[in-house]
C-alpha cells in the first residue's frame, strides 16, 4: 500500500475515530451508564458531569503518557543499563560520558550555545521590535525578519553554507576577504570560533520569533507612561531603556527561556554543517552519534538534557500556576 | 504619534537606515541559495551568485572540426570556434557572439594566451585564435583522425535555468522525498488537533478535582526534550509491531504535538466570553454540544495557528524523521535526503544543493507568508500571558 493512501486512510480513521470516541462515549454515559431518568434522574446527571471531563481528557492524557511522561522515566531506566540492554551496570554509562572528553567539549559548547544564543536572539529581537515599532513599512521589514522561523534547521544551514563556503565564489565572508587581499578561510574549522559561526545560524532564525513577542508586549505599554517620561526630558534611550524595558521584563524573560529550551533540543545544524566535528560536538548532536549504536549512552546523555532543563521546566511550571490564581 | 515630541528628524532617518541594513543582512543569505538555484551549473563555479546578472568569463573546449589543408609538410586547419558544435548551446547561431578573450591548448590553462598571440602547439605547430573566433592551427600530423582540442575563454551573458530542479526532483529523489514529507505532515497535523480540543475544553471550562493539577503538567511536559523520547518509544513500537514505519512517525508527532496544541487552545478557550457557554448550558445544551456548536467554531483562529505551528514543524524536523521513519532512502523525508545524502553525495555542486534546499523550503515560505496572521496570534496566545 502507497504511503501517500495509507495516509488518507490514517487520516479518515484517526479523525472519524476522535469523533466516534466523544460522540459515543458522550451518547453512553448519558444514555446507559447514567440516564437522566427514574428516580436518581439528578444525581445521575450530576454524577455524568462528573465523569465527563476525563471522558473529554482521555486521548490526550492516554498519548501524553505514553509519548512523553514515559520515556522520561524508560529513558532513566535504560540508561542504566549496558549497550545490549541486557546487564545492569547502573550509573556505568553516566562514568563513561563523564570520563569521554568528547562529552566535556559537547557540554561546554551546549553552555555556549545557552549563553549566546538566546541573549543575541532576545536583544536583536528587542533591537527590531523597536526600530520597526513606528516605521510606515515595519510590517514588512518584520515580516521579512521573520521568515526564515518557516524554513527547516537543514535549509538554513544548507543557506548558511552558502555564506560560509571556502571558494570565494561561492561563500560571502570568503569573497569579502579575497577583495581585501586575505586568504580564503573555512570558518567552520576555526577551534573555537567556529562554535560562534553555528550559533549564527540559529540566531538568524530565533531573532523573528523574539520580535513578533516583543513587539507586540511593546505595543501593549501604556502611551501614557511613555508620554509622561518625554515631557519629563527623556531622551529616546532613556525612554526605551528605563520605561519601555522595565516594563516588558516579564516578556523578555519568557522569550528568552524559551529559546533557552529550544537551544537544548536543536541538533539539526550542527549535524549538517560540521556533522559535530572540529570541536563543535553538542549535547543533541553527541547524542545522534549513539542512537542505534548504543542506547544506554544515547539514553544517558538524552537525560542529561533533561536535568538541564528541568530548571526551567520547572519555574515554567511555578509562573504557570501563579498566573492561573 | 508620529508627530510626538522628542521624536527627532534625524533619529528616524537612523531608524530607517538601520532597519534597512538589518533587513539587508537577514535576507542575503536566502537570496543566495534563491539565485544560486537558478544558475547554471559551469557558471556557479567561475563567478558568485552576486555577480548572476553580469556575463562570465566561461572557458569552453571544443575540437578543431574546421577545413583541413595540406600545405608543404603541414596540416592547416581553419575554422571559427563559434560554428563548433559544442559551442552552438552557450551561442546559438545567427546571434551575436562575444569576443574571444583568451585561448589555450590545454585544459588546465584554458585561458593561457591572448586572443591574436600566436603560439606552438603541442603537435610540433602553431596555433592562433584571434578575438572574431577564427583559428589557424598547423600541425605536421594528419588531424582528420582526431581533430585537436582547443580552450577559449569567451565573456558569455548570464545564464538562468530550471536543469538544476530537474535534476534534484527526478534523479536525486527530491521528488520522491516531497511526497513522503507531505505523507508524514498532513496526519501528524490533522490528528492532535482534534485529541487537543477537547482536552483542552476539559481543562478551561469544565470544572473537576486535579484540573489545576494537570494544566501544570501541560506545562511542564512543553518543554521535555524529544531526546528522551526516542530510545524508550522506539523500542515500544518495535515490540507492538508497528516498528519504524509512517504509522510510527503520525503517532509520535501527535504525541510531541499535543503539550503546545493543549496549552495553546485552552489559553484561548478560556478567554471566550462565559456568558455564551452559560446562556447554552440554561437553554440545555449539553456539553459535547457546546464543545462542538460554540467553541470549536469559535476557536478557529486558535486552531488555525497551532495547525500552522504542527505543519511547519513536522514538515521541517529532521530527527523525529530520522528515528521513527525507515532508513531505506525510499522513506526519506526531504530533510534526510538532504542532510544525510545530498550533502555528501552532491557536496560541492552548489546549484543542485540549493534546488534541494529550495525545494524543501519552498512550502514552508508559502504557508508562513499566507498565513502568517495567525502564526503571529498563535506565538502570542503560547507566549504572553
Amino acid at each position: 500500500m502507497s504511503p501517500m493512501l495509507q495516509g488518507a486512510i490514517t487520516i479518515v480513521i484517526g479523525v472519524g475515530g476522535c469523533i466516534g470516541y466523544f460522540y459515543f462515549a458522550n451518547l453512553i454515559l448519558d444514555k446507559v451508564i447514567f440516564p437522566a431518568r427514574g428516580n436518581d434522574a439528578g444525581r445521575n446527571i450530576n454524577r455524568a458531569n462528573a465523569v465527563r471531563p476525563w471522558l473529554f481528557l482521555f486521548p490526550a492524557i492516554f498519548a501524553l503518557g505514553l509519548y512523553l511522561v514515559y520515556p522520561v522515566v524508560g529513558s532513566f531506566i535504560r540508561s542504566l543499563y549496558n549497550r545490549a540492554g541486557n546487564e545492569f551496570i547502573g550509573f556505568g554509562n553516566y562514568a563513561n560520558l563523564i570520563a569521554d572528553e568528547t562529552f566535556r567539549t559537547a557540554f561546554f559548547n551546549n553552555f555556549l550555545w545557552v549563553l549566546v544564543v538566546p541573549a543575541m536572539a532576545t536583544f536583536l529581537g528587542l533591537l527590531v521590535a523597536q526600530l520597526t515599532d513606528r516605521l510606515s513599512w515595519g510590517n514588512i521589514a518584520k515580516s521579512l525578519i521573520f521568515m526564515p522561523m518557516a524554513i527547516s534547521f537543514v535549509g538554513a544551514s544548507l543557506i548558511w553554507k552558502f555564506v560560509y563556503a571556502n571558494d570565494p565564489d561561492i561563500g560571502i565572508i570568503n569573497a569579502i576577504r579575497a577583495s581585501m587581499g586575505m586568504d580564503s578561510v573555512d570558518p567552520m574549522q576555526i577551534p573555537f570560533w567556529n562554535n560562534f559561526f553555528l550559533m549564527v545560524i540559529l540566531i538568524w532564525i530565533q531573532t523573528g520569533f523574539a520580535m513578533v513577542i516583543l513587539s507586540a508586549a511593546l505595543r501593549g505599554i501604556p502611551e501614557e507612561t511613555v508620554e509622561a517620561a518625554i515631557i519629563d526630558g527623556a531622551n529616546p534611550f532613556q525612554v526605551f531603556f528605563k520605561i519601555k524595558v522595565p516594563q516588558i521584563m516579564g516578556t523578555i524573560v519568557v522569550v528568552w527561556t524559551t529559546i533557552t529550551i529550544l537551544v537544548l533540543k536543536v541538533f539539526d545544524i550542527v549535524y549538517t554543517m560540521t556533522g559535530g566535528n572540529f570541536g563543535t560536538e553538542i549535547l543533541p548532536s553527541y547524542m545522534m552519534s549513539f542512537m542505534f549504536r548504543d542506547d544506554g549512552r544515547a539514553t544517558a546523555v538524552a537525560f542529561v538534557i533533561m536535568l538541564v532543563v528541568l530548571p526551567v521546566m520547572i519555574w515554567n511550571i511555578v509562573q504557570a500556576r501563579k498566573e492561573m490564581r | 504619534m508620529d508627530n510626538i515630541a522628542g521624536t527627532k528628524s534625524s533619529l528616524t532617518w537612523a531608524v530607517n537606515i538601520s532597519v534597512v541594513v538589518l533587513v539587508v543582512l537577514w535576507l542575503i543569505p536566502t537570496i543566495g541559495l534563491l539565485v544560486s538555484s537558478f544558475r547554471d551549473r559551469d557558471q556557479i563555479s567561475v563567478s558568485a551568485w552576486w555577480q548572476a546578472p553580469l556575463p562570465v568569463e566561461q572557458a569552453y573546449r571544443l575540437r578543431a572540426e574546421g577545413d583541413i589543408i595540406r600545405s608543404g609538410d603541414l596540416w592547416v586547419i581553419e575554422g571559427n570556434v563559434f560554428s563548433a558544435s559544442e559551442m552552438a548551446e552557450a551561442f546559438p547561431e545567427g546571434t551575436d557572439h562575444p569576443p574571444i578573450s583568451a585561448f589555450g591548448t590545454t585544459g588546465r590553462d584554458p585561458g593561457a594566451y591572448a586572443a591574436g598571440e600566436e603560439v606552438p602547439n603541442r603537435d610540433g605547430g602553431t596555433l592562433v585564435i584571434n578575438e572574431d573566433g577564427s583559428y589557424v592551427f598547423t600541425t605536421n600530423e594528419d588531424p582528420s583522425e582526431r581533430p585537436p582540442r582547443l580552450y577559449v575563454m569567451a565573456e558569455t551573458p548570464p545564464e538562468f535555468t530550471t536543469a538544476n530542479y530537474d535534476t534534484v526532483l527526478g534523479g536525486d529523489g527530491m521528488g520522491q522525498a516531497f511526497i513522503n514529507t507531505l505523507t508524514v505532515t498532513i496526519p501528524a497535523t490533522v490528528i492532535p488537533i482534534l485529541i487537543a480540543a477537547f482536552a483542552a475544553y476539559a481543562l478551561a471550562w469544565m470544572d473537576f478535582p486535579g484540573r489545576g493539577l494537570l494544566i501544570a503538567a501541560v506545562v511542564g511536559l512543553l518543554v521535555v526534550p524529544l531526546q528522551l523520547a526516542l530510545v524508550p518509544l522506539l523500542s515500544l513500537h518495535q515490540q507492538i509491531g508497528i516498528g519504524q514505519s509512517f504509522v510510527g512517525i503520525w503517532l509520535a508527532h501527535t504525541g510531541f504535538g499535543l503539550p503546545l496544541a493543549i496549552y495553546l487552545l485552552r489559553n484561548y478557550m478560556v478567554g471566550l466570553p462565559r456568558d455564551i457557554i452559560e446562556s447554552a448550558k440554561v437553554d440545555g445544551a449539553t456539553d459535547f454540544q457546546i464543545f462542538t456548536k460554540i467553541i470549536l467554531p469559535l476557536s478557529f483562529p486558535a486552531l488555525a495557528s497551532f495547525a500552522i505551528f504542527q505543519f511547519l514543524w513536522t514538515w521541517n524536523d529532521l530527527l523525529v524523521a530520522k528515528v521513527f521513519l525507515p532508513s531505506s532512502d525510499e522513506s526519506w523525508v526531504m530533510t534526510v535526503r538532504i542532510a544525510d545524502d545530498l550533502l555528501g553525495s552532491r557536496g560541492g555542486d552548489w546549484g543542485i544543493l540549493a534546488a534541494a534546499a529550495f525545494v524543501s523550503i519552498a512550502v514552508p515560505l508559502l504557508v508562513f507568508f499566507s498565513m502568517q496572521r495567525y502564526l503571529v496570534r498563535g506565538l502570542l496566545a503560547g507566549s504572553v500571558k
